[in-house]
């Protein structure tokens, strides 16, 4: 499959690929300003903490000479304590995310990645440390670390499965994690995922992202039902008799993730293609801040 | 087979109807086919059962509809008819002779009657009968041919509008026996009983007749000045109201309905009578009456001269005399034309515009300049001037040394008076008029006799123009041809203080011949003989007039008893001087009806009609399966029911928009009037006027830029339908292929130009010819500028205004460089003054600027602001152009400002006044 003279144009094809979903991403996240993100304490940072006055044991070095030029005694000027954190992103790159319900809103994959890279260049920007599970992008910083998710990020994979389950693989213990999917797939590849997760100190969000078809179900007829893989199908005679039952299991499952994240200290949210972005973002945001204010 | 009134061809069809309980459960069992959906919940259905209730089964209303469908297509195959025609009468094989009577009677029925002998030869072509039709009003010998050959005939044939010819029918007749069908038109004729026993002989015959009364109208006949209509009907029956339409042209020549008037037939009365009374304005418009709803030519009587009264003007040169009736000059002349005429009575300039046939001026001597000419225009356009002599021609030197233009001869100064108490002579009789006068023929009362008139000079041509004249020999009454018109003069007063001529019956007999007063009555044989009449205008067998094209004249014999035929068909016919109209019916006709013997069948012209049903049922059949589709999508859940309704509705909505129709006529003026808008003469040729537009609109922007004047976009004027009187310029580019504009365009454009409007002629040709008529756009220039009112012209002098309107120009390029523009020339008188550095010249705008530069070519923009068309080369082209745009700027400031800039050469004086 290594063919030398093709690679260049696929190579550039992959490349034209990247800035737009980079583009929007940064976009999505510039909307979003950044609030303090310090440890409230006095420590190595940037930002300025406070004036205290020298004491025996600090270095003449440190004095701050423009305040302490203003008294008799001397000053020694202290930054908030910043520490970065390790964020885990996992998307699904399952078949059943590549899944639109009409023309107007976009796969539940694309979507999907959008947030996630929007989240991680947020992340950045507040000095966090981003990484990527189930591939062999350890959590780092810096603009690098953005263009390497985005390329990871858009890597199709035909050969998907129909259903994914989270990865736990890279995650360092105590970092903080994000899961994007749909969950429609089996849920014991979810529950050990969560439940190791939290043994091992993991906290994070998982959002799980729908398509409107398939929160309102508006099928009708003799239909055959197929999973975008076309590994599992079934067949009614009359789709819109299954409309409430299938509701009633798609709520079902809502509530078993909602339970299974605040058993495990995890946040929960829904969000839907035919949806704003932004919104998600700012949910997904303020999550992640709620985690950190815990 | 036959189900009540219906018939089918193919009856051992309906058989299949039995297989239908059988499809009823073929159909049923069948599911509809299932949709494939890609779809990631799957995963949440699997194991999800469907309800016991729903049923793969097909819904009993769609299997109804698609039995339906079936059933519908299996009875439209078996060939249903509605009223299928009785098979079988043996009367129904062998020959068959069709008789028409095709007469002026059989207009109204006509369709009728095509339709009934339609299916009738159908019917003989599929029993392949042999048929002859034989139209009796215009019998031709005829062998039998096939039906359908007859069929193909059928559109070309039409009721003719005389009567059936009988006798001549009788020796057509085919040879052998056979069946015969008649269309009669239900009127009584001659001959039609022995034609009936000719046909007896033959074989069996069946009468077709409608049961509608047959109408007719009687010509009109004039009394009084009141229209007298007679309509008549075939049969006498139940009190009956028909409408009489009085048709005739309007002022602008187009026929219209004038007056309605309804006859009443009383109950068992055959004739209807009633007055119509008419301006007489409108009846002499009158063409032609018709009774309402009968489209046959009996039911019309068309107009002719008959009904027409001549307008006579009254002028007399002495009106201050009041209260002597019977001293009035025209108090004669009134009462011998009163009966016949209608009078006007009004100023001369205010009476001309009516038109009058007939203006009588009793001894009026001279005529204002202006009612001269008018008065000569209307005599040479065909009016009959008839002149008395009295005192004041005697006293006036009208017509004394030269002839005046109108009066037939010179006279001499005076008059003279004879028989009175200071004269030699005994009063004058008439001598007999001579056979060359019009008045040949009238006797002579003794007692006329003439005191006094005036006296025509002797003169070459005095012979030959007296028509009358007195016992002497002088002349009375002298006539001349002024054009198509004449002009006469009775050297007499027209009251009975010159001679007693106007007291006698002769005088109104006299007036009779002149053709002052309308001749009422039908020629009579004497006149006819000898004559020639052309047609102008035929009646065809539904009444309606058409043009005659070529059929020959008719001798004038032929109309003194017409036996209406393809010869003399009725209609209107052009006489020596008269139009006479020949209708169907006379004032003695009589409508009577033909009573048929018992043994003989009539029928009516209706039945019901054959109608198959066929396809009526295949097209319900294809209905149902339409909603058969439908409905099965609608099921299975593929019917999308708002996006199908959207595109339903989107479809309407398109059908339905509105077309926005410019209102450009007034739209156009508006836009013209409420701003400065330059415009371009349309030409035509589509390219050259959107250049036009296109340089317009660049002048436009330019002038908006650089000056004051900011006008609108630029407006395409048609000089046959715009007014000008809006746009200060016009720009008139010259094709050679353009049309002449019509007279009436030629008037409104030389309002325009003495109104201060300016036309900008391009010839466009600069590059090849000069100025002149060397080129096709030169030659094509003059011919539309010859009926313009253009002064003298001259080239563009040095000093013209409009070098220095707004910028300062030695020559007016445009995209050509040519020298020669041309303007209205200068006055001979205009001087250069000394220490003034131009003349100064005429006081207004040149009406015309004749160049040949192409200047729309280079002042054209497109929409952008960028030149459309190159302009010379390089940088000295954009020069070029640059100095074209400054000639456009100062022709549109020499427009508006007139000779503004050359009076600022006064500035300095006016200054110098002020300060003192």
């Amino acid at each position: 499959m290594t063919q030398t003279a093709p690679l260049r144009p696929r190579a550039e094809a992959e490349a034209a690929a990247l800035p737009p979903l980079l583009a929007r991403a940064e976009h999505l996240a510039g909307a979003v300003l950044l609030g303090e993100h310090g440890r409230r304490r006095a420590g190595v940072g940037d930002d300025f903490w406070q004036y205290r006055p020298m004491q025996p044991g600090d270095s003449r070095r440190m004095i701050d000479w423009r305040r302490s030029a203003k008294s008799d005694t001397q000053f020694i000027k202290q930054r908030e304590w910043q520490i970065a954190q390790s964020v885990m992103l996992w998307v699904d790159h399952a078949a059943s995310m590549r899944f639109a319900s009409d023309d107007g809103v976009p796969q539940k994959a694309d979507r999907a990645r959008l947030l996630a890279l929007a989240t991680a260049i947020l992340l950045n920007r507040a000095g966090e440390r981003v990484g990527l599970s189930g591939s062999d992008l350890p959590p780092r910083r810096g603009q690098v670390q953005i263009t390497r998710l985005t390329e990871a990020l858009t890597q199709e994979d035909e050969d998907a499965p129909d259903y994914g389950a989270p990865e736990l693989r890279g995650m360092l213990p105590h970092s903080r994690a994000l899961f994007l999917s749909d969950f429609m797939g089996p849920m014991e590849g979810v529950r050990a995922a969560l439940t190791k997760a939290a043994d091992r100190g993991i906290r994070g969000v998982v959002l799980q992202v729908l398509d409107p078809a398939e929160e309102s179900f508006p099928y009708r007829g003799r239909t055959i039902f197929e999973s975008i893989g076309g590994s599992l199908s079934h067949e009614t005679l009359k789709a819109s008799e299954l409309r409430d039952r299938y509701l009633e299991r798609l709520a079902e499952r809502k509530a078993e993730l909602q339970e299974l994240c605040a058993a495990t200290g995890w946040h929960y949210g829904v969000h839907h293609t035919s949806e704003s972005a932004q919104s998600a973002l700012l949910w997904l945001y303020s999550a992640f801040e709620r985690g950190a204010a815990r | 087979m036959m189900l009540g009134p219906i018939g089918f061809t193919v009856p051992w069809l309906l058989v299949a109807l039995a297989a239908l309980p059988i499809l009823w459960l073929i159909l049923r069992a069948v599911p509809p086919a299932p949709i494939r959906r890609r779809f990631p919940g799957v995963a949440l259905l699997l194991g999800l059962r469907d309800d016991d209730s729903v049923t793969d089964r097909t819904p009993w209303w769609l299997l109804l509809l698609r039995m339906l469908a079936v059933a519908a297509i299996i009875i439209g195959l078996a060939g249903p008819v509605l009223n299928p025609r009785a098979e079988g009468d043996e009367a129904r094989t062998g020959p068959l002779l069709i008789v028409l009577d095709a007469s002026w009677a059989s207009g109204r029925d006509w369709p009728a009657q095509s339709d009934l002998l339609d299916s009738m030869l159908a019917e003989a072509g599929r029993a392949a009968r042999p048929v002859v039709l034989l139209r009796l009003s215009a019998p031709e010998p005829a062998a039998f041919q096939a039906a359908e050959a007859w069929r193909t005939r059928l559109t070309g044939l039409a009721p003719n509008p005389w009567a059936p010819d009988m006798e001549g029918a009788v020796a057509l007749l085919p040879d052998g026996d056979f069946e015969t069908r008649w269309f009669s038109d239900g009127l009584a004729r001659e001959g039609r009983e022995d034609l009936l026993a000719a046909l007896e002989a033959r074989g069996a015959v069946t009468v077709h007749e409608s049961p509608a009364p047959t109408f007719a109208l009687r010509p009109a006949v004039m009394a009084d000045g009141i229209v007298e209509l007679t309509a008549l009907r075939a049969r006498p029956g139940a009190a009956r109201e028909v409408t009489v339409e009085a048709h005739g042209r309007d002022p602008q020549g187009i026929s219209r309905l004038l007056a309605t008037l309804p006859l009443t037939f009383a109950e068992g009365e055959v004739q209807a009578t009633g007055d119509l009374s008419l301006p007489a304005e409108l009846r002499a418009r009158l063409t032609r009456f018709e009774i309402a709803g009968q489209a046959q030519a009996g039911a019309v009587s068309l107009t002719d001269d008959s009904l027409k009264r001549r307008e006579v003007a009254l002028i007399a040169g002495r009106e201050d005399r009041e209260g002597l009736e019977l001293l009035s000059p025209l108090h004669y002349l009134e009462q011998a034309l009163a009966p016949s005429a209608d009078m006007l009575d009004g100023a001369l300039l205010d009476i001309l515009p009516a038109n009058p046939d007939v203006i009588a001026l009793a001894d009026v001597a001279t005529l204002a300049p202006a009612e001269q000419e008018a008065l000569l225009e209307w005599t040479e356009s065909g009016g009959m001037l008839l002149r008395f002599a009295g005192p004041r021609l005697a006293a006036s030197d009208v017509s004394r040394d030269a002839e005046a233009p109108l009066m037939p001869v010179r006279l001499r100064a005076g008059g003279r008076s004879v028989g009175g108490a200071m004269s030699w002579g005994e009063p004058k009789a008439l001598a007999p008029f001579t056979e060359d006068s019009p008045f040949f023929g009238l006797s002579i009362p003794d007692d006329v006799s003439v005191t006094a008139q005036v006296m025509a000079q002797p003169d070459p041509t005095l012979a030959a123009r007296v028509i009358a004249q007195l016992s002497d020999g002088t002349p009375l009454v002298t006539r001349k041809q002024v054009g198509s018109g004449q002009v006469v003069l009775f050297h007499v007063t027209a009251n009975a203080e010159w001679s007693s001529l106007p007291l006698s019956g002769l005088f109104v007999q006299m007036l009779e011949r002149l053709a002052v007063s309308s001749v009422v009555a039908k020629p009579d044989a004497a006149e006819l003989q000898g004559t020639t009449w052309q047609p102008a205008q035929v009646l065809d067998g539904f009444g309606r007039l058409q043009d005659a094209g070529t059929l020959p004249g008719v001798a004038g014999e032929a109309l003194i008893d017409p036996q209406l035929g393809p010869d003399l068909q009725p209609g209107l016919y052009d006489g020596p001087d008269r139009r006479l109209a020949l209708n169907v019916t006379t004032p003695e006709t009589a409508l009577n009806p033909m009573a048929w013997p018992a043994r003989v069948p009539v029928e009516g012209l209706a039945r019901p009609p054959e109608a198959p049903l066929g396809g009526w049922l295949l097209g319900l059949a294809m209905l149902l399966l339409m909603g058969d589709i439908i409905a099965s999508l609608a099921l299975s859940g593929r019917l999308m029911p708002t996006r199908a309704t959207a595109v339903l509705l989107a479809g309407l909505v398109l059908t339905n928009a509105p077309m926005a129709k410019a209102q450009d006529g007034t739209d156009k003026a508006l836009a013209a009037a409420s701003e400065v808008v330059l415009a371009h003469v349309l030409t035509g040729d589509s390219q050259l006027d959107d250049t036009a537009n296109a340089g317009l609109r660049g002048l436009s922007e330019t002038l908006f830029f650089r000056t004051s004047v900011e006008p609108d976009d630029p407006i395409g004027v048609n000089l046959e339908t715009d007014e000008l009187a809006l746009y200060p310029l016009l720009y008139w580019p010259i094709t050679p292929d353009q049309p002449i504009p019509s007279d009436a365009a030629y008037a409104k454009l030389n309002t325009y130009l003495r109104t201060g409007g300016m036309i900008l002629f391009d010839t466009r040709d600069a590059n090849v010819a000069g100025f002149g008529a060397s080129s096709p756009n030169g030659q094509m220039l003059q011919r539309l500028a010859q009926p313009l009112d253009i002064p003298p012209l001259e080239p563009v002098p040095d000093d013209h205004v409009l070098t220095r309107t707004f910028y300062l120009l030695q020559d007016f390029p445009g995209r050509h460089t040519g020298r020669s523009i041309w303007v209205e020339a200068a006055p001979p008188d205009a001087e250069q003054v000394e220490g003034m550095p131009f003349r100064n010249l005429n006081d207004n705008v040149t009406p015309v600027v004749i160049g040949g530069n192409d200047w729309a070519a280079a002042w054209a923009m497109d929409d952008r602001g960028n030149p459309m068309f190159p302009v010379g080369r390089g940088f000295a082209g954009e020069r070029q152009r640059e100095l074209s745009y400054r000639f456009g700027v100062n022709l549109v400031m020499h427009v508006l400002t007139g000779n503004y800039k050359s009076d600022q050469v006064h500035v300095p004086a006016l200054l110098d006044r002020l300060g003192q």
